[in-house]
């Protein structure tokens, strides 16, 4: 059965790990809008500088690699916040597409600062790590890496949310943004938060990604649309939506560019994307009744 | 008012050439700010009504590689290719549209399902790269080499003659805007933008409506895809089709001002001329320095005067009106 050989599988358990990562940027992205109620349109932009943030210490400043990574995340994290003062906080109470047009501003000033500053060669870190080798499926050790950190990583945002005094205060900001504030809440101080955390998993997404791909001051534009037609597929604002629809879009973008060009795999996952919409415009995995 | 500006407009520019001879790198300015705001005025046909789509990339790119293609590859005159192609994006409209507004998709979600069928028309085109050269794009075989002017494949040498056929699409594209402004499908639209079910319980049927006006839009925005096409002679996925140029459309809209008839006009002359003077300011020492401060503006425009140039400029003019005292009759 010449449809079922084994590269197939191996562009199935290569599409699993990349939904890994598309779901830690989908998750980012999400919880933005699941507390602020604003897209971020240059939410990849953040990832690709802190793709840049890796490079730099890496291999110019001579940092070790774990170390780059925690100052990549600190930076970007950081980077979330400023973005939200700077940015988000004068429209807050404007025109919803306004805040969605206002980030595609910042993408736009991004993109051109990354090229005024880096250029537009492309770069990488030199490391190539050697791949597992199961019979004979290869399954790169950088994306089982980044598949397993994003997994991690999106168990240690759900803990803090469930679990902890402030990710409570974050939830329930979410609910009701009129009552929350009459319990003593304060939107300002957990939006700032949301977004600082929000812009953490931005870097933690460009450390797993700088691992496997090289950085450029364009790159988000191939990250960015996917990321929102996950978040939206999955509902907006809905973490576990989001989650399961990272997988579906990786398995699309996978298994579509093994069968046919990378390109018609992309192509698959956006008239999946709309037809999805028209049958479920809350998303695929909204909640029903609602 | 409104129909004397962009008549005087268009007057002067025609007398343009015939007055002084201001130079091919001047006409060029001056059609692409043409083109340009004739797309832009396109766009705000729909988009004054809340209708926020990141789509039209899609249109303009079905227009411009619609039209090449046939002509390429089928060797059919651009006079013939030009209402296939504008028909194929209409459909393309239609096909997104009509579910959307049925389905009452609007907003953000709106925005977003417009952006992923501007990315499908742009892979696709990036992956049809046999027929359309990827990347890279693709040029119309030439029809120059016989004469500077080729009518039948809508090639002409002399930028003058494109000054005039821009100039008369512009003229076009305003005029339709202005239709759109005194119809009864203006105040349908304004009242769904307000409250879809209470416009519906008047009797206004608000899928057709702004079905009517996205078709509308969709059409005038190919059709300046083909003239942009047919002007410089080179298409490419990242020129006429993609997120890129369909964000390019929104905030050249916003910084003109989306609400005044001619707000788009000032986005595309005004857009065109920072990235313009910025080029010849700097060079091509610093790439992408234009991008940079036109990403900062439109940061600025949308948080500190979303009305636009030309909106804030005519709000303050009525204000300063207003505020004069009126003779008290005797």
């Amino acid at each position: 059965m010449a449809l079922f050989d084994v590269f197939l599988l191996e562009a199935i358990l290569n599409g699993l790990l990349f939904g890994g990562v598309l779901a830690l940027l989908a998750l980012g992205l999400n919880l933005i809008f699941g507390v602020i109620d604003v897209v971020w349109i240059c939410y990849a932009e953040l990832v690709m500088l802190g793709m840049y943030a890796v490079y730099f210490l890496y291999t110019v400043h001579g940092l070790p690699l774990p170390l780059a990574f925690a100052v990549a995340i600190l930076l970007v994290a950081g980077l979330g916040a400023l973005l939200h003062l700077l940015v988000i906080r004068p429209v807050l109470a404007s025109e919803p597409i306004n805040q969605l047009l206002v980030t595609g501003g910042v993408l736009f000033f991004l993109q051109a600062a990354a090229t005024v500053a880096f250029g537009i060669d492309f770069r990488n870190l030199g490391l190539s790590l050697p791949s597992l080798v199961l019979g004979e499926i290869f399954l790169p050790w950088s994306r089982i890496l980044a598949a397993g950190t994003a997994l991690l990583a999106m168990l240690g945002v759900w803990l803090f949310l469930r679990r902890s005094f402030l990710g409570t205060a974050i939830r329930a900001i979410a609910q009701d943004r009129q009552i929350m504030p009459l319990m003593g809440a304060d939107p300002g101080r957990l939006y700032l938060l949301t977004s600082a955390i929000g812009g953490g998993l931005a870097g933690l997404g460009a450390c797993l990604l700088v691992l496997q791909y090289d950085v450029h001051p364009a790159i988000g534009l191939s990250f960015g649309p996917i990321t929102f037609m996950i978040c939206v597929m999955g509902g907006l604002g809905n973490l576990v939506g989001g989650f399961l629809a990272a997988f579906v879009f990786a398995q699309f973008i996978s298994v579509g560019g093994f069968f046919f060009h990378i390109e018609w795999g992309y192509v698959m996952a956006f008239v999946f994307f709309v037809a999805v919409m028209f049958m479920k415009p809350q998303g695929l995995f909204a909640a029903s009744g609602r | 008012m409104d129909l004397l500006a962009p008549l005087a407009i268009a007057a002067l520019v025609a007398l343009l050439p015939v007055v002084t001879p201001i130079g091919d790198y001047h006409l060029h300015l001056v059609i692409l700010m043409l083109i340009w705001g004739f797309v832009y005025t396109a766009w705000s046909v729909m988009g004054r009504f809340g209708l926020v789509s990141l789509g039209h990339g899609a249109f303009m790119g079905i227009g411009a590689y619609g039209v090449t293609l046939l002509w390429n590859q089928l060797g059919l005159s651009p006079w013939i290719g030009a209402p296939i192609a504008i028909a194929a994006a209409a459909l393309f409209a239609l096909v997104i549209g009509w579910p959307c507004f049925r389905f009452r998709i609007t907003g953000h979600y709106f925005a977003l399902v417009t952006l992923a069928a501007t990315e499908i028309v742009r892979l696709v085109i990036v992956a049809l790269r046999d027929l359309t050269g990827g990347s890279l794009g693709m040029t119309p075989k030439t029809a120059l080499a016989e004469g500077p002017v080729a009518i039948a494949a809508l090639q002409f040498a002399a930028k003058e003659v494109w000054l005039y056929i821009a100039l008369l699409a512009w003229l076009a594209g305003v005029l339709v805007w202005r239709a759109v402004d005194r119809s009864m499908l203006r105040y349908a639209l304004e009242a769904a933008g307000q409250d879809e079910d209470a416009a519906a319980s008047i009797g206004v049927d608000v899928t057709r409506a702004k079905l009517t006006v996205t078709l509308l839009s969709a059409v005038l925005t190919a059709t300046g895809g083909i003239l942009y096409a047919q002007y410089q002679l080179y298409v490419a996925p990242e020129t006429v089709s993609g997120i890129a140029i369909s964000l390019q459309i929104v905030f050249a809209v916003i910084a003109g001002g989306m609400f005044v008839q001619l707000g788009p006009t000032v986005g595309a002359v005004f857009t065109l001329a920072l990235t313009e003077s910025l080029r010849v300011a700097i060079g091509h020492t610093i790439p992408s320095l234009d991008g940079l401060v036109y990403g900062l503006l439109l940061v600025l425009f949308i948080v500190y005067m979303p009305k636009g140039i030309l909106g804030q400029a005519l709000a303050l003019a009525g204000r300063r009106r207003a505020a004069r005292p009126r003779p008290v009759p005797a």
